[in-house]
């Protein structure tokens, strides 16, 4: 193939051109060099881009909620909100603490005992996400008269997902158990969420 | 491009002369719209859908650019503002119903262009990139309108989603973070309103960009026919001006008055009532189901209910992705040399078993999740894949194609040429074309 650096300039000798050949030449260091600077800062200006996607201060700035327990009586449970996702707190009975400890964890999709899903000497206390784990739907059972499922805990509508006494998955398409989020006890009566 | 008989643009004005040397759109508006296009002479009413949807397109481009100048993407006031629309605006509910409805319309002429295809075999070689092309175009469409379902935010548009980004949180390890980057947050909000919004606006004009290499691509070959014959000479051809511009033209009014019946006597009825309530993040709707185009693939994606290896979630999301990705693999999976339906018996029978398999998916996806709903979609879910990763190869190896004609034109002669949709797709007869009744 002609290139041009096989064309000799009229009446400039061929001499410069052929000296040696190497491999890559200069000229090819020159263009790979520029092409992948260019390449990196392409990359570089595409980062902010895809970022901007991710949440915002403002959005992350919510990532606490205090909750007061003091109003909700052993058997109720209130829906309230946690990073603009439903938040269901729960003030288990002494029936459906045995309940849920009377499952034997190696039979569930996904094993975790009642102590391990809420804080030590507060076993009562079942905090959760009102997220069902199948595609997101808030589950029934913490508002009053609401269908709680065959298992006493929550009943997504979606799918059919179905909770224990203890949130955990026990029946219906949901992978895992409802999610309980980081919280602690300020007081007896007041805890943190985030 | 297209057939040596093809005849030529010749601008007669010194304007267009002047215009044909600098900037040639005349010349390309008439090789591919015009008199320049040869086009098989026995296309029937099936072949109308293309430009049904192109007409489609157009109508929820329009629409959508005008209700986009009253609309605000805002969670706190986007319902009100499509309210606003409905009741304020002059002409606002004109323009929504007739976007809402549009959208349906398009499904309902691209489903229509897809079987189209699929029966006349349309997606073989040489044809397989306009395949190709139009499944991209199908899953843009369809992220099209799951986005714009979203903008009135009210109940279905938010629970819809959070169920649909919820798919995303399906992919092992990085799921939550992909479903947070997508939503600019952990549930439906603002952020996420905004940029669906965004999306909503720009992904139409992909479609459009997508819609021109679609035609590019087939006007190589040039345009299929119900007999799948290759065009052997002229006489096989008529330009697309008059001839099709006129049958167009003539669907098109068909489609503009089933369009306005649409409209203007139903306007909801293919919508959910739902969606008159606003947003509610802390209360899911007792049956969440997507827009009607949706529940195939839906039905698909809840049929899923074991744990297998994988999450019983992931199998469902895997499969109904999987479901529209398999035919991007079609035009190798039917090995057949013969294209039209109409001479495969087998394959013909199964074409039509397909289509019920797929009406029945559509009628579970849009019923409430109950045992026999389920079970349904399980039987219906596993026929689809069956149909193409399994059925169809077999019979494309196996089965004894009828004869086919010698030409397009023998077979209109001999009045088998396909060019009434009764006499081909949906006829049940099945008279062999007697090859030398031309004469």
């Amino acid at each position: 193939m002609a290139t041009v650096d096989d064309m000799v300039p009229p009446g400039e000798s061929p001499e410069p051109f052929h000296e040696e050949a190497h491999d890559p030449r200069r000229r090819d260091f020159i263009n790979i060099a520029a092409v992948s600077f260019a390449g990196v800062g392409a990359v570089a200006i595409v980062l902010p881009l895809i970022n901007q996607m991710n949440p915002s201060a403002d959005v992350l700035a919510q990532s606490t909620t205090e909750i007061d327990l003091s109003k909700i009586l052993p058997g109720q449970a209130i829906k309230t909100s946690f990073r603009k996702q439903p938040l269901f707190v729960r003030n288990l009975t002494p029936k459906e603490i045995s309940e849920a400890d009377a499952v034997d964890i190696a039979t569930l999709r996904d094993p975790q005992t009642l102590e391990e899903r809420t804080k030590a000497g507060k076993k009562n206390w079942l905090i959760t996400l009102g997220v069902c784990t199948h595609l997101g739907c808030v589950p029934l059972g913490a508002g009053e008269g609401e269908n709680k499922g065959p298992f006493g805990g929550y009943f997504c509508p979606c799918h059919g997902s179905a909770y224990d006494t203890a949130a955990r998955i026990r029946k219906g398409p949901a992978p895992t158990n409802l999610h309980v989020p980081d919280y602690a006890f300020n007081s007896d009566t007041v805890v943190t969420v985030g | 491009m297209s057939f040596p008989w093809a005849k030529q643009y010749e601008p007669k004005l010194p304007l267009t002369r002047w215009l044909d040397e600098r900037l040639p759109v005349p010349r390309l508006v008439y090789n591919s719209l015009g008199g320049g296009y040869p086009v098989p002479r026995n296309l029937n009413y099936f072949w109308n859908f293309g430009v049904l949807a192109g007409a489609a397109l157009a109508i929820q481009i329009i629409t959508g650019i005008v209700l986009a100048m009253h609309y605000a993407a805002n969670g706190t006031v986007a319902f009100d503002s499509v309210e606003s629309i409905m009741r304020d605006v002059n002409a606002g509910w004109f323009l929504r119903y007739a976007h809402a409805n549009g959208a349906s319309m398009f499904f309902i002429v691209v489903y229509t262009h897809i079987f189209r295809g699929l029966y006349y075999g349309s997606y073989k070689a040489p044809r397989e990139m306009v395949w190709l092309l139009g499944v991209v175009i199908f899953l843009l469409m369809m992220a099209t309108a799951f986005m714009g379902y979203v903008l009135p935010w009210g109940q279905m548009s938010f629970w819809g989603a959070q169920v649909i980004t919820g798919f995303f949180s399906a992919i092992p390890l990085v799921g939550d973070t992909i479903r947070i980057w997508l939503l600019g947050g952990f549930a439906p909000d603002n952020a996420a309103l905004n940029r669906f919004f965004s999306l909503h606006y720009l992904l139409p004009f992909v479609i459009a960009g997508v819609i021109i290499l679609h035609i590019w691509a087939l006007h190589i070959p040039g345009s299929n026919n119900p007999t799948g014959v290759d065009v052997k000479g002229e006489q096989d051809t008529v330009p697309f001006h008059p001839y099709y511009t006129a049958k167009d033209g003539f669907g098109l009014g068909i489609f503009l008055l089933i369009f306005a019946s649409l409209l203007f006597f139903f306007p909801n009825y293919l919508g959910h009532p739902d969606n008159y309530i606003p947003a509610n993040p802390l209360s899911t709707p007792a049956h969440i189901v997507p827009e009607w185009y949706f529940w195939p693939f839906y039905a698909i994606l809840r049929a899923f209910t074991a744990d297998f290896i994988l999450p019983a979630k992931l199998w469902g999301v895997l499969a109904m992705f999987g479901s529209i990705l398999l035919l991007f693999f079609l035009p190798w999976l039917d090995s057949s040399p013969v294209r039209s339906m109409n001479y495969r018996p087998k394959a013909r029978i199964a074409f039509w078993v397909l289509v019920a398999d797929i009406a029945i998916l559509g009628y579970c996806g849009g019923a409430p999740a109950t045992a026999t709903y389920v079970i349904l979609s399980q039987i219906c879910a596993a026929y689809y894949f069956a149909h193409f990763l399994i059925i169809l190869p077999i019979i494309s190896r196996s089965e004894r194609p009828r004869p086919l004609p010698n030409s397009i034109t023998e077979a209109v002669l001999a009045n088998h040429g396909g060019t009434s949709p009764a006499k081909t797709a949906l006829a049940t007869s099945t008279t062999s074309p007697a090859p030398h009744a031309a004469h």
